[in-house]
């Protein structure tokens, strides 16, 4: 058979981007669908940004709200931000899948239903009254009605597939059918049902008939006006993949690993949304990688720091209530000044919460979350690929300043994708872990002693001397230390110094920090903006899509992102200052403004949200132009 | 009331001809601090009086502790030393021999932190066989926080938080750790240094994770708790020595044994009664851990008599090993990991 497929010259319409949803029950096979759409897009040459959304429950009840799988994919002609806050296609396997999604479909949007699955029961199921599909309440929109399940069967009668079995191919057909709709290929989808699929023969078959039976659908019937085409992007020269924040991070841990000369073990337990992080490294072990999946979270973390102690990169994955469990343990590993990473996928909160949702909630735990004054730096990655970079900069710091150091991503940007330009391995920066292996003092009577507390005067570092180094045995604990000696020490003065010790050399981490960068376009001719949205995380594709749709409405605004929460840049204080008014969107009710007024004393205002989703561009972007005439205003009146 | 011995001779038989250090070696510079009187003394003797005569280096041993008075113990000693925090030392020393197969870790520990607050990490670490030697230091009482009842406590036990009598039905510190797969088991008493050397020399032999009992006294909170079996007088006739494939004989002139019952049930018995070719012979090596079980279940607490000794020392591979043995197999396959190539493993293309 051939893997391209003909197609007729029909009408075409270039388009500069897409926002398509794919949604269905958690057994439809949503993710697998949207993914391959995606891996398409991208070979294409199209920038893209994606959101899965799937419930808790591994097998919500069939054709339930609760049950319904989705996967947003947004492709352009140009560099994006955002998987789109509204799709312009949904595609929707049953009634449930179309209720839960019609409310986020752009007006005018196209919705191609499954439509053998509107029979009255599903209907009911939904919680419709009447059939959405005769009802009339879709007139707002156009609405594509193909019987799939029943093309499918009829599809994969040639290779004997029982209807039951067969009719498990339908996301398939789906994808065959949007593909022709979109004018992408399905060679290399072909090409990864033969690979994925490849103990079961059947399955390969039933899978690749019901594909092309989309595709031919779409091709045969006239059911569709036009089809589409979105050109390729221009994005920089290079070599790309699509990577996911999980994947990008997990790659990261390998690599600052790598750069530091170190071997790399994670105690973890699993947790949604982190255990792909567990995954990723339990599959590389020939890097030498050693992965334990614990008993519970402490012992994750308790492991990691055990590890440390002996001279590998200590890092723990977790997530929700994890993080909760891990704070003892990040406590003793601020005591014992050791390096360890502590890799938060922040979700919805409290207790259980939101599981599969994201939120920033722990930024403030990450903070403050321990007994006594025990500072810990934070990272915070902005974007999928960017937790590639985050997770070395993590091991930068844990390694150089010998510290447990948070690392906070979240579930946006832990399943989300986006296409990432491969770094060259040798430009990727060296980390010296700088083993201590003898002698670092002289004692006053001429001998010489090792001190395990005796710091690099310019790091604020104590020595790394690991179990084997003969000559430095030497004990350390949680109880409080001698400052040099690292002896048991009730005394009230060492307390105090070691207190503001600790202190200091987390803040000294700021001079090894870049400074944060301001887009401000108009201040290079001396018109700087007078509001600066400052942001962190996961909310940097948002913020910078409507910063730019702001600038697009002639709106003058400012934008920085922080990458390292604590310490902040050292010319943060500079920059805050420099502007009337500074907005602060999270997706929490205000954690980073309250960090921000409390170091700097700016009335910096919060735009929060905590709906378990990210924020869509358009509510930054009406929150930006609220903000600039509430200024304009206030001079006016003033004047 | 427990006597200790902390002078600086090596006991008897046990002492080393050649070995090149001495107990001093082993000795840190820091003031011990437990009580007057207490058990742990005469623990941490034995363990400085063995080091030297296990042909060890100092710079290789760690010991790894979690919160308790039994916990301050790596703070004795001159070798590498964690005091962590409460019932996490087993997980800490897991990462630790992971990493560092190379490594001769030990962790000491009690029972408030092994079996209640740790227990979760305590039965982990012996399932999966971690080259570790877990000493549990079990006193039944918690001293640090000044005398509560712990998980090992008699019923009925009256204390500060149990003024009134304990009301919980306590561990059996040796049936946990055995039906947590424990590949190594033993019990010891302080009281006795020739036989703690001789059982922890074998712990620390054992390749995987040994877990070791000391009956120990707190003078303190709960003093004389195994006076009845270990006090000088009631040795003999309360503790029931284990030897390997030796028939199990205790008692003055070995006048009792034990049999076991057609039942399933042990019994001990005057061997005049039945013959010395009915006593049950000890088999530490047996695969199945029920007998090992049933031993550790004679005595229902410290007034009947009370086996010591190694109950149970089977082989099976030690955790670093698989992991180990698991890494290589992979590079065997795959090579080994090329940072590179693994940025460009999934599907790429390239502009421009
Ligand atoms: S309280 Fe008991 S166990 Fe603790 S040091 Fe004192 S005597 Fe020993």
């Amino acid at each position: 058979m051939s893997r391209t497929m003909d197609r007729s010259p029909g009408s075409v319409s270039r388009i500069g981007s897409l926002v398509v949803r794919f949604a269905g029950d958690s057994g439809d096979g949503m993710q697998v669908t949207g993914d391959r759409f995606t891996a398409a897009s991208a070979l294409f040459g199209n920038d893209l940004a994606t959101f899965p959304s799937f419930p808790a429950e591994i097998r919500a009840p069939a054709g339930t709200l609760a049950g319904v799988s989705a996967f947003q994919v947004h492709i352009a002609d140009h560099d994006i931000l955002t998987p789109g806050d509204a799709p312009t296609v949904l595609v929707a396997m049953n009634p449930a899948a179309l209720r839960a999604n019609l409310s986020d479909v752009v007006t005018g949007g196209s919705i191609i239903v499954n439509s053998d699955a509107f029979d009255e029961r599903s209907v009911a199921k939904a919680g419709y009254g009447a059939d959405p599909l005769s009802d009339g309440s879709l007139a707002a929109f156009r609405v594509y009605e193909v019987p799939m399940t029943t093309l499918t069967v009829e599809a994969c009668k040639p290779v004997g597939a029982k209807p039951r079995d067969a009719e498990r191919s339908k996301n398939f057909f789906a994808l065959g059918l949007v593909s022709w709709l979109y004018h992408h290929p399905l060679d290399s989808t072909i090409e990864f049902v033969e690979r994925r699929y490849a103990a079961h023969a059947d399955v390969v078959q039933a899978n690749t008939l019901a594909l092309r039976a989309g595709w031919n659908f779409g091709e045969t019937t006239e059911v569709f006006e036009s089809s589409y085409e979105v050109p390729p992007s221009t994005l920089e020269p290079g070599t790309y993949t699509n990577v996911s924040g999980n994947t990008a991070l997990a790659w990261g841990l390998i690599a600052g690993a790598h750069q530091a000369g170190l071997s790399l073990f994670l105690g973890s337990y699993p947790i949604t949304p982190a255990s792909d992080i567990l995954h990723e490294l339990a599959k590389q072990k020939h890097f030498g990688i050693r992965t334990l999946q614990a008993e519970d979270e402490i012992a994750g973390v308790g492991a990691a720091l055990g590890a440390s102690y002996g001279g590998a990169l200590g890092v723990t994955t977790t997530s929700g209530p994890g993080i909760d469990l891990k704070s003892e343990t990040v406590g003793l590993a601020v005591s014992l000044e050791l390096p360890l990473v502590i890799v938060d996928v922040q979700r919805g909160g409290p207790s259980t919460g939101l599981p599969t949702k994201t939120e920033q909630g722990d930024l403030l735990h990450a903070m403050y979350g321990r007994h006594g004054e025990a500072p810990v730096p934070i990272i915070a990655a902005s974007t999928p690929s960017h937790c590639f970079e985050a997770a070395i900069e993590a091991v930068r710091i844990a390694v150089t300043y010998r510290t447990p150091v948070y690392l906070l991503t979240d579930g946006y940007l832990a399943n989300g994708a986006e296409p990432w330009r491969i770094p060259d391995v040798e430009t990727l920066p060296r980390i010296d872990p700088e083993f201590q292996t003898e002698a670092n003092h002289t004692a006053p009577d001429g001998t010489s002693e090792f001190l395990p507390y005796l710091r690099d005067p310019e790091t604020l570092a104590r020595p790394w001397a690991v179990p084997g180094t003969p000559g430095l045995e030497h004990r350390i604990g949680g109880i409080e230390k001698h400052e040099l000696t690292g002896d048991v020490s009730y005394d009230p003065g060492n307390h105090s110094r070691m207190v503001h010790i600790r202190a200091d050399r987390v803040a000294r981490i700021s001079r090894s920090i870049p400074p944060v960068a301001v887009d401000d376009p108009g201040a290079a001719d001396g018109r700087p903006a007078r509001l600066l949205v400052l942001g962190w995380g996961s909310t940097y594709g948002a913020i910078t899509a409507a910063v730019r749709r702001s600038r697009a409405n002639g709106l003058d605004v400012a934008q920085a992102h922080l990458v390292h929460l604590n310490p902040f840049p050292e010319n943060l204080r500079e920059v805050l200052a420099r502007y009337e008014a500074v907005l602060v969107p999270e997706t929490n009710l205000g954690q980073l403004v309250k960090l921000v007024r409390a170091a700097y004393l700016v009335d910096a205002v919060a735009l929060s949200k905590v709906e378990g989703r990210p924020f869509l561009v358009g509510e930054v972007e009406s929150a930006i132009a609220e903000r600039i005439g509430s200024l304009r205003a206030a001079k006016e009146t003033r004047a | 009331m427990t006597t200790t011995d902390t002078t600086d001779t090596a006991a008897g038989a046990d002492g080393a001809p050649g070995a090149t250090t001495s107990r001093k070696d082993w000795t840190s510079d820091q003031e011990v601090r437990w009580c007057p009187g207490c058990g742990d003394y005469s623990i941490l003797a034995a363990v400085q009086f063995l080091l030297p005569d296990l042909g060890v280096s100092r710079e290789n041993t760690v010991f790894v502790s979690g919160i308790g008075c039994a916990a301050r113990f790596p703070y004795y000693m001159s070798t590498y030393g964690m005091h962590s925090i409460h019932g996490r030392a087993p997980a800490i020393a897991t990462g630790l021999a992971v990493s560092r197969p190379d490594l001769d870790i030990w962790v000491v520990s009690g029972d408030g932190d092994a079996l209640s607050i740790g227990g979760n990490h305590l039965i982990h670490a012996l399932r999966r066989n971690v080259d570790i030697t877990i000493l549990m230091f079990n006193n039944q009482i918690y001293g640090l926080t000044k005398g509560q009842y712990s998980p090992t406590s008699e019923h009925g036990k009256v204390t500060k938080s149990t003024p009134f009598g304990s009301i919980d039905t306590p561990f059996n510190p040796l049936s946990v750790a055995i039906g947590a797969e424990a590949s190594f088991v033993a019990r010891t008493h302080d009281m006795d240094r020739k036989h703690m050397m001789a059982t922890l020399r074998r712990a620390h032999d054992h390749k995987g994770a040994a877990f070791v009992e000391i009956l120990q006294n707190c003078n303190v909170f709960n003093d004389g708790a195994f006076e009845a079996i270990t006090g000088k007088g009631s040795r003999e006739s309360m503790l029931v020595p284990l030897a390997h494939g030796e028939p199990i004989r205790f008692g003055p002139d070995g006048s009792k044994g034990v049999v076991l019952d057609p039942d399933a049930s042990l019994r001990v018995v005057d061997v005049a009664d039945v013959g010395i070719d009915a006593l049950l012979v000890h088999d530490e090596k047996r695969s199945d851990p029920s007998l090992a079980y049933m031993l550790s279940r004679l005595a229902r607490g410290p007034f009947e008599p009370t086996p010591i000794g190694v109950f149970r020392a089977i082989e099976r591979p030690h955790y670093a090993q698989l992991v180990d043995e698991q890494i290589a197999a992979v590079r065997e396959r795959k090579g080994s990991g090329d940072l590179a190539a693994l940025l460009r493993s999934g599907t790429t293309w390239t502009v421009g």
